[in-house]
């Protein structure tokens, strides 16, 4: 196993209460393998991947669980012993790919310094690397694009360098947040074809955040599905789309618009995401559930399996978190 | 660039044209008239006027006007009413210890500022933030003349390490090439020089510096914090860089661009605001040698200094926006390379 999480709990301070953005949360990663956490704005998935890298700001916290690496819990390693690893063995490319380029460094700078912070080359070697590296992602006339400033490419292109830069030292897990949220679909597509190609050729393992069942559906192996930093259904792909089985799963596959839709209007969970602050008792979706029942508002369901696939809700079972 | 740099000197012009325009009439308007103060309270009527005519004062005002622009073109700014001497001269021998002080002072004012405000934005909502912004604010809020007078009282007076006026010992002034005594002293080689030179140059900067140094720690501190927030900072970090380097190569490098405007502007505003500090430390510039020529209204002198101020504003706006260019690589001025 490559990336095991077991019962990672992040939250954040605030002025008005702490927030759990993530509530004891599991699940692991194989080699070579691409999975998708999706959910809405607030599920926790982004805090899920910026806690594996250990770039959770100030006022947020891990404070509970482990997050190992090839066997190494990287919660509990020092600063330092995680610099050597972000970029090299785990890296991670961004949901905004106009803002997370340095404006004030060539393109090939920003991309040699990762290349020189993990490996021993010269400047010479390093960007060649880099040359090899705009190459692969596909970015036309790669030596001299390089010299480029940010603000001289395009997103999509933009995006391409960040996926350049986060496979310089070819990492063995790559953590891929809304990586093409910010850009249109064609360049999507492009991207996530992309992302495709280099983990058969590099044999690399990817962690993609999307909110985009879409993506979800063309690139993943198995899917987590995450509400209010809990997870709520854990399957792989096929099933996830052929079999859901949270309602909340339900809602979000009902949603999608489809070639042959006769509906009027597009299908749309009632309510809202309950703030955080005041989570409801029992389940946390129970508010906006079409199939809620009285249990559902006042006992939280435990995750097990059903069927090859893992589901929390109490529709399928009547285990009670924290009671299994 | 040089296409830019030559239209912004062009435009030095219609600024020149104003600044003389308003200075001239100020000095007319609300300036008592110099031939008592000249001739002294017994001069006779005749004498009084006598002297006007000498000096041009009697003409038409738009005549006195042209002259005066004439003279800015042939290089004759006029004579002193009092020393006689021309103004260009009076100005020359005395604005190279203003220009040394205040770079001195803005030197000071920009590693100190930037180094408070850095750690400031870095350790923010830490003792050391609060102490760096407790420091800015005495800095913005103690006036200028009594820091002047309370470090002579500690280093010169109790301490007895450094000395407590003037730009240093006359035996010890180097060889003049430049005027500025610490650039001459080094061009001259002379050691001893160039300590007697910081010497007296460190009290006076500091004093000077003090109010700069606060406001560009704010600025730096509130620059820092907005850069510090940004997506590529944390792109940084998960490229594995330490943090160290996070800060001062990317953070700093993009967080200072705001920062230079402000040291230009503080520079300038040094140049022709050091009147407190010249006067408490008996600094020869040439704040203090104006407002003694305001006081006794030696047009000449006030017209010729206020236009060499203008000057020297907006050529430092000017090397401002050039380093612009060069530390942000989104700004160009020339339309080929955009």
């Amino acid at each position: 196993m490559l990336l095991e999480v077991k019962n990672l709990k992040t939250e954040f301070k605030l002025k008005k209460g702490v927030v759990n953005a993530v509530d004891d949360i599991s699940f692991s990663v194989d080699k070579g393998e691409i999975l998708a956490i999706v959910g809405e704005s607030g599920s926790g998935k982004s805090v899920t991947s910026l806690s594996i890298m250990g770039l959770i700001a100030e006022p947020g916290k891990v404070a509970g669980g482990e997050i190992l690496f090839k066997g190494t819990d990287l919660t509990k390693l020092p600063v330092s012993e995680l610099q050597k690893i972000r970029g090299d063995q785990i890296s991670m490319i961004f949901q905004e790919p106009m803002t997370s380029l340095n404006p004030v460094y060539r393109v090939k700078d920003q991309i040699m310094e990762s290349i020189m912070t993990h490996m021993k080359l010269s400047k010479e070697e390093a960007l060649k690397r880099t040359v090899e590296m705009l190459d692969l992602v596909g970015i036309p006339s790669p030596e001299k694009r390089a010299g480029d400033y940010p603000h001289q490419m395009s997103g999509g292109m933009r995006q391409r360098v960040m996926i350049a830069m986060a496979l310089a030292c070819h990492p063995e897990l790559l953590i891929a947040d809304e990586p093409t949220t910010a850009l249109d679909v064609t360049i999507q597509a492009q991207i996530l074809e992309l992302l495709y190609s280099l983990r058969e050729k590099l044999g690399m393992a990817v962690l993609l955040i999307t909110h985009d069942l879409g993506v979800v559906a063309e690139a993943a192996d198995r899917v987590i599905v995450m509400y209010c930093g809990k997870i709520v259904e854990e399957a792989d792909v096929k099933t996830l789309f052929t079999d859901p089985k949270h309602p909340y799963t339900v809602g979000l596959l009902e949603s999608i618009p489809k070639m042959d839709d006769e509906r009027e209007r597009l299908y749309m969970i009632k309510g809202m995401v309950p703030n955080p602050l005041k989570m409801p008792k029992g389940c946390s979706f129970s508010d906006r559930c079409e199939k809620c029942m009285e249990k559902c508002k006042e006992h939280i369901p435990a995750l097990i399996e059903v069927n090859g696939a893992k589901v929390r809700c109490f529709l399928y079972s009547d285990a009670e978190e924290g009671k299994v | 660039m040089l296409k830019y740099i030559i239209k912004r000197l062009l435009m030095l012009i219609p600024v020149l044209i104003g600044v003389s325009i308003i200075v001239f009439v100020i000095m007319r308007v609300f300036s008592p008239d110099p031939a008592p103060i000249v001739l002294g309270q017994h001069a006779t009527q005749d004498k009084i006027d006598a002297w006007r005519v000498a000096n041009g004062l009697n003409d038409p005002l738009y005549i006195q006007y042209l002259n005066f622009i004439k003279g800015i073109f042939t290089g004759d700014l006029g004579t002193s009413y009092y020393t006689k001497t021309p103004v260009l001269k009076e100005i020359l021998s005395r604005f190279p210890a203003t220009i040394e002080l205040a770079i001195a002072a803005i030197i000071l004012a920009s590693v100190f500022g930037i180094i408070i405000g850095t750690i400031s934005a870095v350790k923010k909502n830490t003792i050391f933030d609060s102490a760096g912004m407790v420091t800015a604010l005495i800095g913005v809020s103690m006036p200028i003349f009594w820091l002047g007078i309370i470090l002579i009282i500690i280093f010169s007076g109790t301490l007895h390490i450094l000395p407590s006026g003037s730009r240093g010992d006359p035996l010890m002034q180097p060889m003049k090439v430049t005027g500025f005594f610490l650039l001459d002293g080094i061009l001259t080689g002379n050691i001893q020089s160039i300590g007697d030179t910081l010497a007296h140059l460190i009290l006076p900067a500091s004093a000077l510096g003090m109010y700069s140094m606060a406001i560009i720690a704010r600025m730096t501190r509130s620059s820092m914090l907005e850069t510090l927030g940004q997506d590529y900072i944390r792109t940084a970090r998960a490229k594995g860089v330490s943090e160290g380097k996070v800060i001062r190569k990317h953070a700093l490098r993009n967080g200072l661009i705001p920062i230079v405007t402000v040291i230009g502007l503080q520079l300038g505003s040094l140049l022709g605001g050091a009147v407190l500090t010249e006067t408490v430390f008996s600094w020869p510039g040439i704040g203090s040698y104006t407002v003694d020529c305001i006081l006794k209204s030696d047009f000449p002198v006030v017209q010729g200094v206020v236009m060499l101020v203008a000057i020297t504003f907006v050529l430092i706006n000017l090397v401002v926006d050039i380093i612009y260019a060069m530390v942000d690589p989104r700004i160009k001025y020339s339309k080929k390379e955009a």
